[in-house]
């Protein structure tokens, strides 16, 4: 033991402290996983978070622009409760569009943990509490509306639940094709090895989309939302285990000739216990660093799906199904605020990015591109 | 390398076997066929339609016979070069699929090109100047690239064209160069059009190829073979060219490979987006309209794409480390 | 002209770590006498391949030279200090293979495997002089028959991978002599060798040192070569050196308890049976750690020793 407390023993810090030590300088890594925590919660409690359900209209904005929270009003005074104007629509005579411009004189405040829409919180807990709402007069739109009149921000975050999951849902089965196929092929060798290889080769040189495409096109029509959810997810682990399973594969392969194991198979232990015992927690971290940065693969694949029509279908609402309204250049011009699902497609595939980066930075400090930021 | 080349052309023959036999079960995974959707139509056009009929239009399409028959007779018709008659556009699908692929091949091709031409000095600015600002901001930025799907950059660009520029964009052609004999000035009209989607697609791979590079490079930097140049007197332009970066390429050459089916998946959709007539927006109507035949020739020739572009990293891998050649 | 080839005044190089700022010399100070070879000896982290690295100026950051000078005195050239040179300075590119050459101790990573050994060790000429491929070529073909290379119109075209660790390490020691440098730096070169192999190199060196009279800093942690070797022997610990001294001064009656716990973990003939010392034991309570300045002997021997110790030494 040091005599100092300011300076740290380091025989007694663990394995798994020095990785923790490590992450925590990775800044951006830092910042992802706070930024995914928080979405993952609100995608959790998306009934709480927004003001309204997903499918109800508000007839007074259709294809309405985002509104602005103000604290301070027109005649300059300040409020602390933060408010927003209502919508004063007019038709544009020479485009036919409807246009909104802010009326003072509807003015909303925004009450915090108040009464809204009625719901069942996960289908179990009848309430009516809401983050925030407008109360009972008056409505609040922070990303705008669609052309039925319905709100973006609720939308994105019931949207979020669904495309988050299939992100999650996804890598789990991917992870455990992976491991299956990859740990088979490299235990066991010979022509099995040689089959899986083939078959890993055969997947990985398909263009994925275009595959993805033709399978989604055969889920049956009459297939219900939960079905089709899990079609289109098991669809995406198909073309995803390859890589993983490679992986896998390539560390079995190490691993066997590792002098742990051999001593191990040595000793007498089963091959069972030997696989479990010490051949896969060696290669745990590898494989979650793995499953972090397949994780926007999975949430791409399921927008760039729905987006074409092919994957989720409305009713239910995915952050695809989202985009799938923005199809062409005239709707993008009048309401670019529909492509707002499309920015935290961006921020959430970028956090997975850098929690899987920082991961493997502090998990593998050999690696070639850490980042010490 | 000859003996090389042979044997890598021959492995590729049980590949592409394998790759028909599941693009064959994939497009036969639907429900019905193209008889029953027709005689849906047809029903609720109010036409009746007798039995016989039925079993007519059923044997001129193979359908009565077994499974394994309908792709024998399938998969032997494309190897011959006949890929079979698409019910959609009611032509042979020979006739409707090799422009729209020209196309396909063009745009991976510059997409891949313009990939490289960005990512490969990112990487090496980015590895040479470690931990610099410029490599964050390379980094971030290509990251932005990789984050944001092909087709939301489509709809973004076809946003600020409009919106800053005025321009209406998507096609590969002016509405006035559209069904015009190739002309210097179609060419020109059509290299104008190619830059969106070339730009879109590529970008996609952009980020995935400089941190495979910059990986690759900083791996390199530090081994034992560039001191011992270093030491020898090799000026550090020549050092860094010659030496490391030489090494780096070589896995990164590989990577063609796997960057070959991004590339295509992105264009397929970017055109879907931007309506150019290539594979992606026909595959996605043939797939619709279970037009098998159409949609299975468009699968089965992107995955040949995707194959020949992996021979051809593989080769041009082995042209360049000589340690895989004398393997 | 003085009689040193290279001077070594306070030569002084950081890493920064995550930990701190490391020093991996602090401060060393020694001369490398003209024509003779010089070993530096020590164990791992002692700093004798961070030397070895900052007189051809390879230090690479988080390294730095933090101070000193090395004053390099060229055959009849004016002499200039290698540290104050500018990174752009041709003289530095003279350091880097024409006047200064290294050979490194892992001869299976030193060279590049894509290209095939003649175009390398041709490369090492290209560098400096202005001839053609061919010149050059030919040159390297000489000097890889000098080294002991046969079938040289073959191998000079094959890629390191077809050669077997010792005759990698001859190209290295080709491709570090072939523009006869004045001074060779020697980072054990054997230390990655079989045995039997390890004896053949050291005779080349040593042959072809006596051949073309170029200056040798050899460094090792094997004492036998030193045996063989050297004519001078610096001992260094820690980034310090402790002992400077001529090859039997330091071998037959070294001074500091350090070099001769380092003696001790010899295994020996004689004192088969017995259990081998280890430096701590031999070294005991003597104060090792506390950086003295060098203090000169009569004898001509340098040692680095607290005052007290010191006057114990002088006095037996």
């Amino acid at each position: 033991m040091s005599d100092s407390p300011l300076e740290f023993d380091l025989d007694e810090v663990s394995p798994r402290q020095l990785i923790w030590q490590r992450f925590k300088r990775h800044r951006l890594a830092m910042v992802s996983i706070v930024f995914l925590v928080l979405i993952y919660l609100m995608a959790g409690f998306c009934e709480f978070v927004t003001p309204y359900g997903t499918e109800t209209r508000n007839v007074k904005a259709i294809n309405a622009p985002p509104m602005t929270i103000r604290f301070v009003d027109e005649g300059g005074q300040i409020s602390l409760r933060p408010f927003v104007y209502g919508y004063d629509m007019h038709v544009n005579a020479d485009t036919w569009m409807r246009e909104y411009t802010e009326n003072t004189n509807f003015r909303y405040p925004i009450y915090f943990f108040s009464r809204g829409e009625r719901y069942r919180l996960w289908g179990l807990i009848d309430t009516d509490l809401h983050l925030f709402t407008t109360g009972h007069k008056g409505y609040v739109h922070f990303f705008g509306t669609d052309q039925l009149g319905r709100d973006l921000f609720s939308r994105v975050f019931y949207g979020a639940r669904i495309s988050l999951s299939i992100g999650i849902v996804g890598v789990v089965l991917t992870l455990f094709l992976g491991i299956f196929f990859g740990g088979v092929a490299g235990y066991l060798g010979g022509i099995v090895d040689r089959l899986v290889q083939r078959i890993i080769e055969v997947l990985q040189s398909l263009p994925t989309l275009p595959l993805w495409m033709a399978l989604s096109a055969a889920l049956p029509v009459a297939w219900s939302s939960i079905g089709v959810y899990f079609g289109i997810t098991i669809i995406l682990s198909l073309f995803g285990w390859p890589v993983l399973a490679r992986q896998v594969r390539g560390r079995f392969l190490a691993l066997r000739e590792e002098d742990f194991v051999i001593s191990a198979r040595l000793l007498g232990a089963s091959r069972m216990r030997i696989i479990f015992k010490h051949m896969l927690p060696s290669f745990t971290s590898h494989t979650i660093t793995t499953a972090t940065l397949a994780i926007p693969g999975m949430i791409l694949g399921e927008t760039a799906l729905s987006f074409l029509g092919i994957g989720l279908r409305p009713p239910v609402v995915s952050w695809g199904v989202l985009m799938q309204q923005a199809q062409n250049y005239q709707v993008i011009v009048m309401t670019p605020w529909l492509l707002i699902p499309g920015l935290f497609v961006v921020l959430t595939v970028m956090a997975f990015n850098f929690l899987g980066d920082g991961l493997r930075d502090a998990i593998d400090p050999y690696s070639a591109n850490r980042e010490a930021s | 390398m000859r003996a090389y080349i042979a044997r890598r052309i021959f492995g590729m023959l049980p590949t592409l076997a394998l790759i028909s036999i599941i693009i064959f079960v994939v497009i036969q995974l639907p429900p019905g066929d193209i008889v029953t959707s027709t005689l849906d139509r047809l029903q609720a056009e109010g036409v009746e339609v007798s039995n016989d009929q039925i079993q007519n239009l059923r044997a001129q399409y193979n359908l009565d016979q077994p499974m394994v028959f309908q792709y024998l007779h399938w998969i032997g018709g494309f190897v011959v070069g006949d890929m079979g008659y698409s019910y959609l556009y009611s032509r042979p699908v020979n006739e409707l699929v090799w422009e729209r692929l020209g196309y396909t091949l063009l745009i991976t091709v510059s997409a891949l090109i313009f990939t490289w031409a960005i990512a490969i000095p990112a990487g090496i600015y980015s590895a040479v100047r470690q931990y610099s600002i410029g490599d964050y901001l390379l980094t971030t930025v290509m990251l932005f690239g990789l984050a944001t799907p092909s087709f939301l950059l489509a709809l973004i660009v076809m946003y600020i064209g409009y919106e800053w520029f005025g321009i209406t964009i998507g096609g590969l052609f002016s509405p006035e160069y559209r069904d015009v004999p190739w002309s210097l000035d179609r060419v020109s009209d059509f290299l104008g059009h190619l830059w969106i989607p070339m730009v879109v697609v590529g970008l996609s791979g952009t980020a995935s190829t400089m941190r495979i590079l910059r990986a690759n490079l900083l791996d390199e930097l530090n081994k034992p073979y560039v001191v011992t140049a270093r030491a020898k007197g090799v000026r550090p332009i020549k050092l860094l060219i010659k030496y490391p970066l030489r090494i780096a390429i070589n896995p990164f050459i590989s990577t063609i490979g796997l960057l070959l089916p991004v590339l295509i998946s992105g264009e397929a959709i970017v055109s879907i987006v931007l309506g150019l007539p290539t594979t992606g927006p026909a595959l996605i109507q043939a797939l619709i309209n279970q037009d098998m035949y159409l949609a299975g020739s468009f699968l089965m020739l992107l995955a040949i794409l995707t194959v020949i572009g992996m021979l051809l990293s593989d080769l041009l891998l082995a042209w360049s480390d000589p340690r895989i050649r004398y393997e | 002209m003085t009689d040193n080839i290279l001077e070594i005044r306070d030569l002084a190089v950081q890493f920064k770590t995550d930990f701190g700022v490391t020093r991996a010399l602090n401060g060393i100070s020694f001369e490398l006498p003209r024509g003779k070879v010089t070993a530096v000896v020590g164990e791992s982290g002692s700093g004798k391949s961070v030397t070895a690295n900052a007189i051809m100026r390879l230090i690479n950051p988080p390294g730095k030279i933090a101070s000193g000078n090395l004053i390099f005195s060229p055959d009849g050239g004016t002499p200039f200090d290698i540290i104050a040179l500018k990174e752009t300075d041709p003289r530095l590119v003279q350091i880097r293979g024409d006047l200064i050459s290294m050979v490194f101790q892992e001869p299976m990573t030193a060279l590049s495997p894509v290209y095939s050994v003649g175009n390398q060790v041709a490369e090492a000429i290209l560098c400096h002089r202005h001839i053609t491929k061919q010149q050059a070529w030919r040159e390297a073909a000489e000097m890889l028959v000098r080294v002991g290379i046969d079938d040289i119109s073959r191998r000079i075209h094959q890629y390191p991978f077809e050669f077997s660790g010792g005759m990698r390490q001859r190209v290295v020691i080709a491709m570090a002599l072939v523009c006869n440098p004045e001074l060779l730096i020697c980072d054990e070169p054997t230390t990655a060798l079989d045995v039997t192999i390890q004896a053949e190199i050291l005779t080349l060196i040593l042959n072809l040192q006596q051949e073309l009279n170029n200056s040798v800093l050899f460094i090792t942690h094997d004492l036998g070569v030193v045996a063989q070797t050297a004519d001078q022997v610096i001992v260094m610990y820690q980034g310090r050196v402790l002992e400077i001294g001529s090859v039997r001064q330091i071998l037959k009656a070294p001074l500091h308890p350090y070099t001769r716990g380092l003696l001790a973990a010899i295994p020996a003939l004689a004192k088969k049976g017995q259990r081998l010392e280890t430096i701590a034991s031999v070294v005991g309570d003597e104060d090792i750690e506390t950086p003295y300045p060098l203090t000169r002997l009569k004898d001509g021997r340098q040692i680095s020793l607290s005052p007290q110790a010191l006057e114990r030494i002088i006095n037996e």
